[in-house]
């Protein structure tokens, strides 16, 4: 099948836009302005003005000798490249790759789109209808190439398509300015008699090469599908990616579900067949009033299992607000792993980290309650005790380092170390009595003391001299001395709680 | 009644001895030959036990009333997982907050990188998480730290562990009130001075007085106990060693 493109052309897009929020301009001439040396220079016109002969690059003060009545305002610089992609954004409905034109145009990759809409035809009427009625002007085009949807929008009727075999004798005649030249060379093409695309087209290209430079022929190949135009779509197309447009608006959280249910389906089984799974997923619906409602999920390991994954969108569901119905939904899955297939056992024997069980039990338990509840912990070699565990990035992560059991650590372990009163002969004997919360502890036996610095390649401090010791209950405690006596700012800390 | 027993014919004995058996089944004491694989071994304890063996599949529930005493029992508690996560099984431990220093529990020979923590601080999300990890089929065993449980959420907990063999602990902190509930059993662990020989510094191997309230089917009582060696002995039965082991200790 060969590829389409449509190109939308906005005459007035920026005075347009300016006439959407105040209504009372759309029968009055205006312009909007930008100074430029010290004069104020037009930079967009309405068609109002235009039909008074006014046009973009008139200096204001010409343009307002010819009407007194002219109203002008200030443009505002970056204007239609924000206008442009936010209209941009609002044509993925129609395909998934669109790009935008600067300074006043749209061009959208609709290869296997139109019959969607039945047709060519009411495709285009669809979306520009939809933008007349916002409130634009524009002229659409259809063709094979991005360059002749360009000249037919720019140059050609309100609405034409081109097919293959009528393509050359529309295309042919038109100016040469629809092949998207600089002015220049149009200003010299025109003074050498060549106004008409068909009249270059016969000329030897290295004639064209010498005179008007590589760019010329460039457009030329261009327009004429000889050389591909790349287009650099406004969001990124994801690999993983379904779309389900909609009959009608849907309304109701029993449509949504089996709108899901039909993406995740379809989405699954192609996932199946090239071994991946996911890992993040994204469901939009395209509301009719242009706003989109998306959920999403995450899960703790590669997975494609379409009723798994729907049930984790399960409880999502409810936070769409479909408003007055959803037009068209879309499965984005921007994070996707490979699967290693694991053997089914007939036997459920000792069940590690794989057990799906669990995985899909860690998925259920992330999406209610958010990723950062669950953790794994792995050994990393640091001394310190705050630095000596980390939380593993997966649940399939493997140890880099043993679990160390040379040194005695407590089972139960502060978050921060909590200061205590403590008695204990000078220089660096255990405590023989400390008091923590009130309540006083007559140390029995002692274990001690450890001395842990601090790592000076990540911070600096006092280090500390731990000692595990027991009071007369049989209680064990971790307690350390921050500092050395003799520097005088020592403190002691209990951080723990043997078992 | 021993001597009631006794007096019988020897075939009424053993009739008597299989329906109190079946009873226990009846009442989800179910036996599985693969589960004496993992079952933990207390040496005098199990005597207290419904057919002398520690009851899996089951909510044993543990009373603390201080961080010391959450110490003792997350001590405890680590041991019984030692030997439920010796084939290479996962465990869930839930609380309010990260509390337990996963380093640590290598030397109650559990692997820390195989016990999931999930932390929450609101009572409802915990209890949700406690039903549905018990329900979770295939972990060794589900550790809770909540303060209050009542009797229909107990009950809904021990439902869940008899469909799915989990073994859960509840560890109760600080719990107003201790109601009647649908758990098997009801512990509760102190840290009791460690055994040293006289004149020796340091701190001996970790001791606990380790009482059992309530046991359904069996008989409560109350214990000292050590952990040394990766084994739980009792106090003050010496520590017997085998020839690697004390070449180990030097």
């Amino acid at each position: 099948m060969g590829k389409r493109f449509a190109t939308i052309w906005f005459h007035y897009l920026k005075t347009d836009w300016f006439c959407r929020y105040r209504p009372e301009l759309l029968r009055l001439p205006f312009v909007l302005t930008a100074p430029d040396h010290g004069r104020m220079i037009i930079t967009a016109v309405n068609p109002c003005a235009y039909h008074q002969g006014i046009v973009v690059g008139m200096v204001l003060a010409d343009a307002r000798a010819v009407v007194p009545s002219l109203k002008y305002f200030d443009d505002i610089p970056g204007l239609p490249q924000k206008l442009l992609t936010s209209i941009a954004k609002w044509c993925i409905r129609f395909s998934p790759i669109v790009t935008i034109d600067l300074p006043d145009g749209i061009i959208i990759d609709a290869t296997g789109c139109a019959h969607l809409w039945n047709g060519e035809g009411s495709y285009l009427d669809s979306i520009a209808g939809r933008l007349i009625q916002i409130g634009y002007h524009v002229n659409a085009a259809m063709a094979d190439t991005p360059g002749k949807a360009w000249a037919m929008a720019h140059f050609g009727e309100q609405r034409s398509i081109i097919n293959s075999d009528e393509e050359l004798t529309a295309f042919l005649f038109l100016p040469v300015a629809a092949l998207r030249l600089e002015v220049e060379t149009v200003i010299r093409l025109n003074k050498l008699g060549l106004r008409q695309i068909r009249d270059i087209l016969s000329m030897p290209r290295s004639v064209l090469r010498r005179r008007f430079g590589n760019h010329l022929l460039m457009r030329l190949d261009q327009s004429l599908g000889q050389q591909e135009e790349i287009i650099q779509p406004v969001q990124p197309v994801e690999p993983y990616s379904e779309r389900l447009p909609c009959l009608e608006p849907i309304v109701t959280a029993t449509g949504i579900e089996i709108a899901l249910k039909k993406l995740l389906e379809v989405l699954c089984k192609r996932l199946q067949q090239e071994g991946k799974g996911i890992r993040k997923l994204i469901f939009k619906g395209y509301r009719v009033d242009g706003n989109i409602q998306a959920i999403d999920i995450g899960t703790n390991s590669a997975s494609s299992n379409a009723d798994h994954l729907f049930k984790l969108f399960e409880i999502k569901i409810s936070s769409i607000e479909p408003a007055l119905g959803i037009e068209l939904f879309t499965l984005d899955a921007p994070k996707v792993e490979d699967i290693h297939a694991t053997q089914e056992k007939f036997w459920n024997k000792a069940c590690g980290l794989e057990n799906p069980g669990l995985i899909k039990l860690l998925d259920r338990v992330s999406n209610k309650m958010g990723d950062n509840k669950i953790h794994r912990f792995l050994p990393v070699e640091h001394h310190w005790p705050e630095r000596s565990v980390k939380i593993a990035a997966s649940i399939n992560e493997k140890l880099t380092t043993q679990w160390r059991t040379d040194r005695q650590r407590p089972i139960y372990l502060l978050q921060h170390p909590e200061p205590i009163k403590v008695t204990a002969p000078i220089p660096d004997y255990p405590p023989m009595l400390f008091r923590y919360q009130n309540k006083l502890h007559k140390v029995k036996k002692v274990d001690g003391p450890e001395r842990i610095e601090r790592e000076w390649w990540i911070e600096e401090g006092q280090h500390r001299d731990y000692y595990a010791v027991e009071d007369e209950e049989g209680i064990r405690y971790w307690l350390f001395r921050s500092g050395h006596y003799s520097d005088k700012n020592y403190e002691w800390f209990i951080h723990g709680f043997f078992a | 009644m021993e001597f009631w027993v006794s007096s019988m014919l020897p075939q009424k004995a053993d009739i008597l001895f299989q329906l109190q058996k079946d009873i226990l089944q009846l009442q989800g004491f179910r036996c599985k030959a693969s589960d004496d694989l993992i079952r933990p071994v207390l040496g005098p304890i199990d005597s207290s036990f419904p057919n002398g063996v520690f009851p899996l599949a089951s909510i044993h529930e543990f009373l603390t009333h201080s961080a010391e005493d959450m110490a003792a029992t997350s001590g405890f508690i680590s041991c019984l997982l030692s030997s439920l996560m010796n084939n290479g099984g996962v465990s869930v431990w839930i609380g309010t907050s990260q509390a337990i220093f996963p380093a640590a529990l290598k030397f109650f020979n559990v692997e820390p990188d195989k016990i999931i923590f999930i932390n929450t601080k609101k009572p409802k999300e915990l209890l949700w998480l406690l039903e549905e990890t018990l329900k979770c089929e295939g972990l060794a065993a589900v550790v809770g730290e909540t303060s209050e449980v009542t009797s229909t959420e107990s009950r809904r907990l021990q439902l869940a562990v008899e469909q799915s063999r989990v073994t859960g602990f509840l560890i109760r902190n600080n719990s107003r009130n201790i109601n009647a509930n649908a758990c098997t059993a009801r512990w509760k662990i102190s840290s009791t001075p460690s055994i040293m020989a006289e004149d020796v510094p340091g701190i001996g191997f970790p001791a606990w007085n380790i009482e059992l309230l309530k046991m359904r089917n069996g008989k409560p009582g109350k214990w000292q106990m050590q952990w040394a060696y990766n084994k739980l002995h009792s106090i003050p039965d010496p520590i017997i060693l085998s020839p690697a082991e004390q070449r180990k200790t030097g």
